[in-house]
């Protein structure tokens, strides 16, 4: 039997069924000996992406390695939905030990599997933004620059979820949160603060760096697969909308993700070794409006008048990153 | 083999001989020469089978040590001061999770004032956080101890704390006799986790455990330092017939069998007061120490039937609970809860002060005499500490209170103690 | 009991001479303390390390505040820190200096002491001719088995061997060999002029 080649985005909603691929090229999650990994039963909301995002990243790991995994996880919703004692929705070994410290638990889970010759086993470490871009970044700057063999995974829902939508330094700016009202003169978090952490990854010069988004599950498989090919310090940045945290629809998740990637506003790149080799373009491009208007997080920025301005801002943001990696086909743009 | 080298030295060779497979390093004095002296093992493949980490931060050595635990290895790290603070989350937790890690603590003072001389507020400050914590008197006794922890902390499955005076002891050229890898082989099995992060047999660590059982599993944690009271025992016992000397156990008297007065401590100022001792049992006197070698578990029963006999108590301590005194002596106290002994509780060594002969008998003869405070701090200077209190009440802009009471004791760079 | 506090600066190698010198004892099979006065000084500040020598074990843990022996490795010291503070009549004193005791401003001062129990010694020239750099220690405790007798000289240099490496070893050893005949001279002519 032939395949007729097929491009990921000829169904309405950029995916492709599984019957239409050969073996090789379906997904990870079409597999009948997947590993659900991140079990059903857990607590995590409707339309949680980063429950979403842990499935596919995990088992796509498990796939990579024969199932010789284990897993350090920061405290955060990944942590607490996914257990308490006695009930747990992890089928592979899995470590929770504090907020801050995930990458160095990892590292020295990681030094135990080398001393004890047991280095096909491998490491994931993996947490949310506050536990990855804040507290846990000096832990894993450390991993990264000792090159330590751990691949780590940011599950990236732009605050503080599990206590109740706290500003991260990865929230956006304009954005609603808790500690970043939508009132005064400058509602929502500040322009000009927050941190890249992807680029500060690929500042530390180590094997493989990713962004991916739960729109685009395949393409998240494919770089959890090809991390897994590198050994020493990777890591994975997932875009994971939080229906909760940012007020939208928990249908919409995986639609509120593709319009991060199309507005530009959510690069999707990869780097190996240190350079950048692919980079997810954009297909339909559309104004940062599209995006802003579903989430409750930017409402302000809509009524009870628009703030253009701050629309604007956010748009020159998203084209920069446009210009930036050249996220558009040149005759698109 | 006899030895006369450095107590970090010492007690790095004598990890060494525990076969650890992680350690992790980060610098802080007066810790250093320990872990830089296995870290040279471990690169000059003298010491095998074992990853060196330089790490980040304390916190991420207490982390790495507790991943390296958790997926089935032999950890160790060392750490003072500030540092033992900074990793104080991620200790509570290696506790917490049962994870027998071994740490040295180069007991230090903490700031501010900065300050990096030797007390010992640095382990007392952890001194609830589930570790037991173990007091070296001398080099030879720090080196031993760490064998020993290992063994203890492996069997219950508990983090163990080797405290040994910072710079007194780590820093010092003394006699030590190092034992062989057979002895310490033949001392200490392989470490056999009862827990273990396995593709082959997944298990969740670590996990929440709520209201309905928090309360017990805090009480097994109680109940496993209970039973290191029942052990510790033993493991000297044991390795006495090993290493054919005694070291470790709960406690240690030394001339208390008709002492009226017994001095209590931790640590190497042990020394100090046994010669001390010593020269005032010559002139009559009838005064012995207890010295506490395990003080967490706290070995209530152990204290209570050493101090039986005595009238006075004398709890000298290189700690102090800011707003109530003593902390040893408030343990002490509840081995005596059931007796109206009198206990002392001198203050002394905060930051490195030396803490003399003459000064210890002094502080001892008040306590015959019966004019010894509940509470002292010996060598106290009074008053430039009254000076300070009053200029603070003359004038409001008084600055830093550590600047103005400097200014009052004047400059101590010529002297020698 | 027998206790040695060593005066210098950072960086001329005072905590390894208290160190040497307990290695020295321990390898006579005696019992020996070294250790240095702590601190976060730097290169060029007054440093004191300590060692006690004894037939048993040793417990006390104070710093040395009565000496039975002194070492100066830096003349420098001697207006600027107690350095004689706590020294018996009975006590040695051994300076590093090309000068003699009364040149250092302290002739006067010295005559409290047995005469038999003090020298100097140009340790400094001794370790820049035969280890080439200006480390004096090692020469000091040469100098010092000889003033003092309390060691004998083929134990220092079994320390000094046990503390350096190769080369550097026997640069110190020369250097204390040297120290050692040297302080015996002076010795002598000590005895000899007390013999006139």
């Amino acid at each position: 039997m032939s395949f007729q080649p097929v491009k990921f985005y000829q169904t309405g909603t950029f995916t492709v069924g599984n019957r239409l691929l050969p073996d090789a090229e379906r997904s990870v999650q079409a597999n009948m000996r997947r590993t659900n990994s991140l079990n059903s039963g857990h607590r995590a909301c409707q339309g949680c992406g980063e429950a979403l995002g842990a499935r596919y990243a995990i088992d796509a790991a498990m796939n990579a390695t024969g199932n010789r995994l284990v897993a350090a996880n920061a405290t955060g919703c990944l942590e607490v939905f996914s257990t308490p004692y006695p009930e747990t929705s992890w089928q592979i070994p899995w470590i929770h030990s504090l907020f801050g410290n995930t990458a160095a638990v990892a590292t020295g889970i990681a030094a135990a599997l080398k001393v004890k010759a047991k280095s096909d086993v491998r490491v994931i470490a993996q947490g949310g933004d506050g536990g990855t871009t804040d507290i846990g970044f000096g832990c894993l700057s450390g991993m990264f620059e000792r090159n330590d063999d751990v691949l780590y995974i940011c599950y990236d829902n732009e605050a503080y979820m599990n206590t109740g939508v706290q500003r991260s330094s990865a929230t956006p700016p304009a954005a609603r949160t808790a500690t970043t009202m939508a009132v005064g003169s400058e509602p929502g978090n500040p322009f000009g603060q927050g941190k890249n952490l992807p680029a500060i990854a690929l500042a530390h010069d180590i094997a493989y760096v990713a962004t991916a988004t739960v729109a685009e599950l395949r393409d998240l498989e494919a770089k959890v697969t090809r991390a897994m090919e590198f050994r020493g310090a990777r890591y994975i940045h997932i875009f994971v909308p939080c229906p909760l945290g940012w007020g939208h629809a928990s249908h919409d998740t995986i639609r509120i993700a593709r319009l991060a990637k199309e507005t530009g506003l959510f690069p999707v790149f990869e780097a190996e070794n240190g350079e950048i080799v692919s980079v997810s373009k954009i297909r339909h491009r559309l104004p940062v409006e599209e995006y802003l208007r579903p989430q409750k997080r930017f409402a302000h920025l809509f009524s009870p008048q628009p703030r253009a301005q701050v629309i604007a801002h956010l748009q020159a943001i998203a084209d920069r990153n446009i210009r930036k990696y050249g996220l558009c086909e040149e005759n698109a743009q | 083999m006899l030895k006369q080298t450095e107590g970090s030295h010492a007690v790095a060779e004598a990890v060494a001989l525990c076969r650890p497979e992680v350690i992790c390093a980060y610098p802080i004095s007066p810790q250093t020469h320990i872990v830089e002296a296995l870290g040279e093992m471990v690169k000059s493949g003298e010491l095998a089978n074992c990853e060196f980490i330089n790490v980040e931060s304390e916190f991420a050595a207490m982390s790495v040590a507790i991943g390296a635990s958790a997926a089935g290895a032999r950890a160790y790290t060392a750490t003072a001061s500030q540092g033992l603070l900074f990793m104080a989350e991620a200790v509570f937790n290696a506790s917490g999770l049962g994870l027998p890690i071994v740490m040295t603590v180069a007991n230090r003072a903490i700031g501010a004032p900065i300050n990096i001389w030797n007390d010992h507020s640095d382990t007392m400050s952890q001194r609830d956080c589930g570790w037991i914590q173990l007091f070296a008197e001398d080099n030879q006794e720090a080196l031993d101890l760490h064998i020993q922890a290992f063994r203890l902390g492996e069997e219950l499955s508990l983090p163990v704390m080797v405290c040994m005076d910072g710079f007194i002891l780590t820093h010092a050229y003394e006699r030590v006799d190092l034992p062989t890898a057979s002895q310490v082989d033949a001392y200490l099995p392989p470490y056999l986790p009862r827990q273990i992060l396995d593709p082959a047999e997944p298990v969740s660590i670590g996990a929440m455990v709520g209201p309905e059982a928090f309360m017990e599993v805090r009480y097994l944690a109680h109940a496993k330092q209970m039973q290191a009271l029942g052990l510790i025992p033993g493991y000297a016992e044991e390795f006495r017939s090993v290493f054919g000397r005694d070291s470790g156990g709960l406690v240690r008297a030394y001339r208390a069998e008709d002492a009226e007065t017994i001095v209590v401590a931790l640590g190497s100022v042990l020394g100090t007061i046994k010669d001390t001792i010593d020269e005032m049992r010559d002139q009559g006197a009838k005064i012995g120490a207890l010295g506490i070698t395990c003080f967490r578990p706290w070995p209530l029963a152990a204290v209570r039937a050493a101090l039986a006999g005595a009238k006075r108590v004398v709890v000298l301590e290189k700690s102090l609970a800011v707003g109530l005194g003593g902390i040893v002596s408030n343990n002490v106290r509840t081995a005596l809860a059931t007796q109206d002994t009198p206990v002392h509780t001198v203050i002394a060594g905060l930051g490195g002060r030396t803490i003399t002969r003459d000064s210890l008998r002094k502080a001892f003869a008040q306590a015959f005499a019966g004019r010894l405070e509940p509470l002292s701090f010996l060598d106290l200077d009074h008053a430039a500490v009254d000076r300070v209190l009053a200029r603070e009440r003359e004038v409001r802009r008084s600055g830093p209170i550590a600047e103005a009471l400097l200014r009052e004791r004047g400059v101590p760079g010529a002297r020698v103690g | 009991m027998f206790q040695i506090r060593i005066h210098g600066r950072g960086g001329q190698g005072v905590v390894t001479a208290a160190e040497m010198l307990s290695v020295a004892a321990f390898r006579e099979g005696r019992h020996a303390q070294a250790f240095p006065s702590f601190g976060s000084e730097r290169t060029g500040a007054p440093v004191v390390a300590f060692c006690r020598i004894d037939d048993k074990p040793i417990r006390l843990r104070e710093p040395i505040m009565q000496p039975d022996a002194l070492i100066i490795q830096d003349p420098t010291l001697l207006h600027q820190v107690e350095v004689f503070s706590g020294l018996a009549g009975e006590g040695y004193i051994l300076i590093n200096t090309s000068r003699s005791f009364s040149e250092l401003g302290i002739g006067e001062f010295v005559q409290e002491f047995h005469a038999k129990h003090l020298c100097t010694v140009p340790a400094t020239e001794f370790a820049m001719k035969h280890v080439g750099r200006p480390l004096p220690n090692a020469a000091l405790l040469g100098g010092f088995a000889a003033v003092s007798g309390r060691i004998a000289i083929d134990s220092v240099l079994a320390a000094i061997r046990e503390k350096f490496p190769g080369k550097v070893a026997e640069g110190n050893v020369a250097a204390a060999g040297a120290a050692y005949e040297f302080v015996l001279r002076e010795m002598r002519g000590i005895n000899h002029a007390q013999a006139d």
